[in-house]
């Protein structure tokens, strides 16, 4: 599996039943280590090309192979397992549950995996949260944080089972630029430092700026991929 | 599972005060059930057990349950034979070789048997004169068939032998006629006998028509009366065993021909009553869980309405359909069970309140108080249908959550 790209998409395409056309026709393979910023004006199908990407959505044609493995011909499920175990998701709004504290919300992906025991996975949130600057948030309540902290509890979370792929959905969409600076360095240092594979959607440019890879999506289709 | 229930309890958390009222009409339902089944199931057992009690569990008569063929139809079985106008046969009513059966049913364990001779009598003193249905019987079997020896007021039944022409009547018969033990009455028979009989007890069932119209004397003295030497038509039978009256009158009657009524069969028409009683109250509440379902079903599709965000996030983080549905199928069954467990408790306060009611008058069934079962039955079928209807209703909404898309969720957040 090693030779395989961590993701590849090829010949991908998404149409709605209502027959509008979101991702038409995409090729491209990401690798390990990648940090790839996806652009485009709204509409032109930055999120839906992730949700591809992530097995949220399939594709009406074309396959996305994860690893090397067709994800085509697997059951919901099996899309559900491989979400949990390999992928993670940070989207433009937090999606904390807000009945459960900073430290629950990053120990649900953990518990639901169920590969670590009890306090095994408390350390591993409890050390998530630390590396994100959260260690004081940790038994905090969602509605006691601030916007930024909030992102960066869900990203603590998406990094909560230690996935292969971290997707990101406009995660500075909603947070003022100071704390969108500090979320975006996280992603910078995820990419740069600890070597993950990230693909952030974003509309911005400074953010893109910073990636290795920029893909530039209009109508669906790619009409640049440039690395640096 | 146990994130899947940490999950749902927090999601219930968020909406207490309707998860409570959503419980609490569960509870209503299962506490109602319980009261209302403790109450006539208590009234039923007891009333059944009375019946059980005063009453011979298996009765052969001197009847058959068909006319005897006639001797054309005996003739021709393939022939199109009609006989109108039958004429009972004249012929000494009363069951044909008694002893035998007696002594043929006595083999049976744990029976007791009674050969007794039934007839109508007037009975008059002074002016007054009052018919009765008087039983000819043996102090030594009957006793062990009835409940007579235990509602004797005075006398007992020795007490018939004792006198010639002894007689036990009820004693609200007795103060009608102005008897007192001791006194002499007359009886007087269809076949136009009369005897002087001798008052020697009085008894007091609490069964107005026994106690007005019931006199017992010995098999002997009564078939003088009744002018039918040697007859005995009825054979009373008491079982050990109740629950086997009904297949073992069947097998009697198979074998001596003679009509054979189990106790069932005799108190079939209370005992119909019975089962629509039973009928109305389990639709009544069954009505009652039914809205407290609706109830469920409101609370859980809120949550999933509200919940569709949280959701979305689930399942993107790798929760399958099934996790989903699951989440709000266990917050549906854990209402259930709460109101199960509420209701139990409401349930038996209920009984206990009814329990110190005390009535002002004396019921038929002589107290003054409700007769309640106090059976763990019932509350394990209360909470069961509880549990199993809040299920039933949270399937709806769990299978629309289970259903729901993330990506049109997402996005619609975005």
């Amino acid at each position: 599996m090693s030779g395989a790209p961590l993701i590849a998409a090829e010949g991908v395409t998404r149409i709605l039943p209502e027959g509008v056309t979101l991702v038409a026709d995409i090729s491209l393979t990401i690798g390990r280590g990648e940090f790839v910023a996806v652009t485009g004006p709204s509409g032109s199908g930055k999120s839906s090309l992730l949700y591809l990407l992530g097995l949220l959505d399939r594709p009406s044609a074309g396959r996305v192979l994860l690893e090397g493995r067709d994800t085509a011909a697997l059951a919901a499920p099996e899309l559900a397992a491989l979400r949990l175990a390999r992928l993670g998701f940070v989207f433009q709004f937090h999606f904390l549950l807000p009945e459960f504290s900073a430290r629950d919300n990053v120990l649900i992906p953990i518990r639901r995996l169920g590969a670590l025991p009890p306090a095994e996975a408390q350390a591993r949130a409890l050390a998530l949260l630390d590396a994100l600057g959260l260690a004081d948030a940790a038994a905090k309540m969602p509605e006691q944080l601030s916007g930024g902290m909030r992102q960066r509890v869900a990203i603590a979370r998406a990094l909560a089972n230690d996935p292969a792929l971290l997707l990101a959905d406009e995660p500075t969409g909603n947070l003022d630029s100071r704390n969108a600076t500090a979320v975006f360095d996280i992603f910078a240092r995820l990419a740069l430092e600890e070597r993950r594979t990230v693909i952030v959607v974003t509309h911005d440019a400074e953010f893109a700026r910073r990636a290795t890879r920029r893909i530039h999506l209009v109508d669906g289709r790619i009409v640049s991929d440039e690395r640096r | 599972m146990r994130l899947i229930l940490d999950l749902a309890r927090g999601m219930l958390s968020r909406r207490r005060r309707q998860t409570l009222i959503s419980v609490l009409g569960v509870a209503l339902g299962v506490a109602f059930f319980i009261a209302i089944a403790s109450l006539m199931r208590g009234f039923q057992t007891f009333f059944i057990e009375q019946v059980i009690d005063v009453q011979p569990h298996i009765v052969l008569k001197d009847e058959t349950r068909s006319p005897l063929p006639q001797a054309a139809e005996l003739a021709l079985p393939e022939g199109a034979v009609a006989v109108s106008n039958v004429k009972p046969r004249e012929r000494v009513r009363g069951i044909r070789s008694a002893g035998e059966k007696v002594a043929t049913l006595e083999a049976i364990p744990g029976a007791s048997v009674a050969p007794i001779l039934t007839g109508a009598a007037l009975l008059r003193f002074g002016s007054r004169d009052v018919t009765i249905t008087v039983t000819g019987m043996d102090p030594e079997r009957f006793r062990r068939v009835s409940n007579l020896e235990k509602d004797m007021l005075e006398g007992r039944l020795e007490d018939l032998r004792a006198a010639a022409n002894g007689l036990i009547i009820g004693a609200v018969l007795a103060q009608r006629l102005g008897v007192q033990v001791g006194d002499t009455v007359i009886a007087v028979s269809p076949r136009g006998v009369s005897l002087q009989m001798k008052v020697v007890g009085l008894f007091h069932t609490g069964l107005v028509n026994l106690d007005l119209s019931a006199g017992y004397t010995l098999l002997k003295v009564n078939q003088i009366l009744q002018d039918r030497p040697n007859v005995v038509n009825q054979i009373l039978v008491r079982l050990a065993d109740v629950t086997r009256a009904e297949p073992l009158a069947r097998e009697i009657e198979a074998r001596f021909g003679d009509r054979t009524e189990s106790w069932e069969e005799q108190n079939r028409n209370f005992l119909t009553v019975f089962v629509i009683q039973n009928a109305i109250m389990y639709s009544v509440t069954g009505a009652i869980l039914l809205v407290a379902a609706f109830g469920i079903y409101n609370i859980i599709s809120t949550v999933v309405f509200e919940k569709t965000r949280d959701i979305a996030i689930l399942k993107s983080l790798g929760f399958t359909e099934g996790d989903v549905q699951r989440l709000f199928l266990v917050q549906g069954v854990v209402a259930g069970l709460l109101g199960a467990l509420l209701g139990c408790l409401l349930g038996q306060l209920m009984i206990e309140g009814l329990a110190q009611v005390r009535f002002r008058t004396e019921t038929p069934a002589g107290t003054d108080r409700f007769i309640l079962a106090r059976d763990w039955r019932i509350f394990a079928v209360a909470s069961f249908f509880a549990v199993a209807s809040a299920a039933l209703a949270a399937v709806i909404p769990a299978r629309r959550a289970a259903r729901l898309d993330p990506v049109q969720i997402v996005r619609g957040a975005a």
